[in-house]
């Protein structure tokens, strides 16, 4: 390619610069953080004496060690189910292409662009008559529900580029549709399935207006809808306040860290489907 | 798709009771579905024609609340908001991606951009309400915003920024730009690594420079990005809800009130359960009116 030298600077700078207007909220959030609890710091400053313990602190007075085990609760039953019934669902429609797929099929595309807000008055009045309000139920079924339309039009998208070959050849060995379905397609959807994994409990974790709406207790909401209570009760002091915002943080940063390529992948593919 | 309808058939006539087996493998999700969304949204339109506080009875009351979006200045005015908000949550991130995107085309294999690669994902990756908080205080009066406007001499500029009724929106916006602007540039950049590189070799040679290429070759082959950097970031901005309640929660006075934080308020603390409703099915609607012609405009061409 032909790329002469000054392009290519301009681009270096540019970049650079894009990445340090993401990066600097972050510096200031650790900086800020670091800071005698109670008083307002400015900017970027470097504390005299760095205050470690207000991570501690902010551990402390968030509950986080119960919060963390709310939000892995929340996520465990989501995204198994999610991951199931979407499969089973983009496996029928892109797959197996029964009678009336393609108006099944739209019903779910017609969901994908469906704000939360939409449904979330009426949604609150149903969960109150099942008697669920303010149990982790409340945030797991309604996201099963609205994870459906991006899960079935995810898996569906992967189950049509399948040949029909391969269950032919399956069948004829004697394979039942269900046995069709675990022992040769499961498999050979692995990827599609881990990046959508990756995806709904990225969604699940930072759920927030499901969270504040139907839980009252910050204990039993994912780790946003906690992080929401915290700014209300900690609000005015903002090292603690910090401190704890980035403490809600390193979870998902970890998972993202461990899983890089996976994530952005998914991240890029999931947008361009959805 | 691409199976001769002959095979189809065929396989159908062999098996012709296990035709309808595929129903019975989309059904749990046919019914989470149609439980926990489809339920709901037939009720939103239901009690929108209602006046009902939630506990008492409730009284048929027609149009009138969706009457009301378009004569109470201040419900309108949240529709007004989200349409403003566009402007930052979507064409900034997605003009921005795009020149960056073009403009490190050359270097996209180098390890400064793997680099940026990840990082450019951490607005991604966190929690919104996260992005809201940070912002919240960079943006407050002691933030680092104002203390770099006064390094630079601009002492005059600097306020709170979230809390004044003539920037709290672009405040706003702004932070929806900065979560944005990350995902907008790798999903372009994506985008312009497939294009084939013989074709700017074609335009160097017959001496294209930069904005040429980028205007005959580039912006014709992005269609498709383009389209989704448009509609993902349009579907945030109608429906944002969590960067508003924890930077501003609507204030000052209304002057960053959208759809989705009046619906919540309308709902859940004023207790008037009709006009949610009707805001929302607004809120719905909207957002389809809008994001179908840009699918419409980016994909039909493409295929």
């Amino acid at each position: 390619m032909i790329v002469n030298r000054r392009e290519t600077l301009i681009g270096r700078v540019l970049l650079v610069l894009l990445m340090v207007i993401t990066i600097v909220p972050f510096i200031s959030l650790f900086v800020t953080a670091l800071h005698p609890a109670g008083t307002y710091p400015s900017g970027l400053s470097w504390p005299d004496s760095p205050q470690w313990g207000n991570f501690a602190d902010a551990f402390r007075a968030a509950n986080m060690g119960k919060l963390l085990w709310s939000s892995c609760l929340i996520v465990l039953g989501v995204v198994p189910l999610s991951l199931l019934f979407g499969a089973l669902a983009g496996f029928a429609f892109g797959h197996l292409r029964m009678p009336g797929h393609r108006i099944g099929f739209l019903v779910f595309v017609l969901g994908l662009t469906l704000p939360f807000e939409g449904i979330i008055t009426p949604l609150y009045y149903q969960v109150r008559d099942m008697g669920l309000l303010n149990t982790r139920w409340a945030i797991i079924l309604p996201l099963i529900g609205l994870f459906m339309p991006f899960s079935v039009v995810w898996m569906r998208a992967h189950f049509v580029t399948m040949p029909d070959d391969l269950s032919e050849a399956a069948r004829i060995d004697g394979a039942s549709t269900w046995q069709l379905f675990w022992r040769v397609h499961v498999p050979l959807a692995m990827p599609a399935l881990s990046s959508l994994a990756i995806l709904l409990f990225l969604w699940t974790w930072n759920q927030f207006l499901l969270a504040i709406v139907l839980v009252d207790d910050p204990q039993k909401r994912t780790m946003a809808g906690a992080l929401g209570a915290f700014q209300g009760q900690w609000g005015t002091d903002i090292p603690l306040l910090c401190a704890g915002a980035l403490l809600i943080l390193v979870p998902t940063l970890a998972v993202f860290l461990i899983f890089q390529r996976r994530f952005v992948t998914a991240l890029l593919q999931g947008s361009i489907k959805g | 798709m691409s199976v001769p309808i002959t095979g189809r058939r065929a396989r159908r006539a062999r098996r012709p009771r296990a035709a309808w087996l595929g129903w019975l493998f989309a059904l749990p999700a046919i019914l989470m579905y149609a439980t926990f969304v489809l339920r709901p949204l037939v009720l939103t339109v239901q009690y929108s024609f209602y006046d009902w506080n939630g506990i008492g009875a409730s009284t048929w009351v027609g149009l009138d609340n969706y009457r009301r979006i378009f004569t109470d200045s201040e419900l309108f005015a949240t529709i007004v908001h989200a349409f403003e908000l566009i402007v930052f949550f979507s064409f900034v991130p997605v003009l921005l991606g795009l020149f960056v995107a073009a403009t490190i085309r050359g270097i996209a294999a180098s390890r400064l951009a793997a680099v940026a690669r990840t990082v450019l994902f951490l607005p991604q990756v966190i929690p919104l309400v996260a992005a809201g908080i940070m912002w919240s205080w960079l943006l407050s009066s002691t933030g680092l915003a104002n203390e770099l406007l006064s390094a630079v001499g601009l002492d005059r500029l600097t306020r709170a920024w979230l809390g004044d009724f003539g920037t709290a929106l672009p405040a706003v916006g702004l932070i929806g730009a900065w979560v944005l602007v990350g995902l907008c540039t790798l999903l372009l950049l994506a985008g312009m690594s497939k294009i084939d590189p013989s074709l700017y070799e074609a335009a160097r040679l017959d001496g294209a420079g930069p904005v040429r290429e980028f205007f005959s070759i580039t912006l014709p082959s992005l269609r498709q990005e383009i389209g989704v950097s448009v509609t993902v970031t349009v579907i945030a901005a109608l429906a944002s809800f969590d960067i508003v309640y924890i930077a501003t929660q609507g204030g000052p006075g209304n002057s960053t009130m959208v759809p989705g934080l009046e619906i919540y308020y309308l709902a859940f603390s004023e207790r008037e359960i009709g006009m949610a409703s009707a805001l929302a099915v607004a809120l719905v609607l909207l957002v389809l009116a809008v994001v179908l012609p840009i699918q419409r405009l980016t994909r039909d061409g493409s295929r």
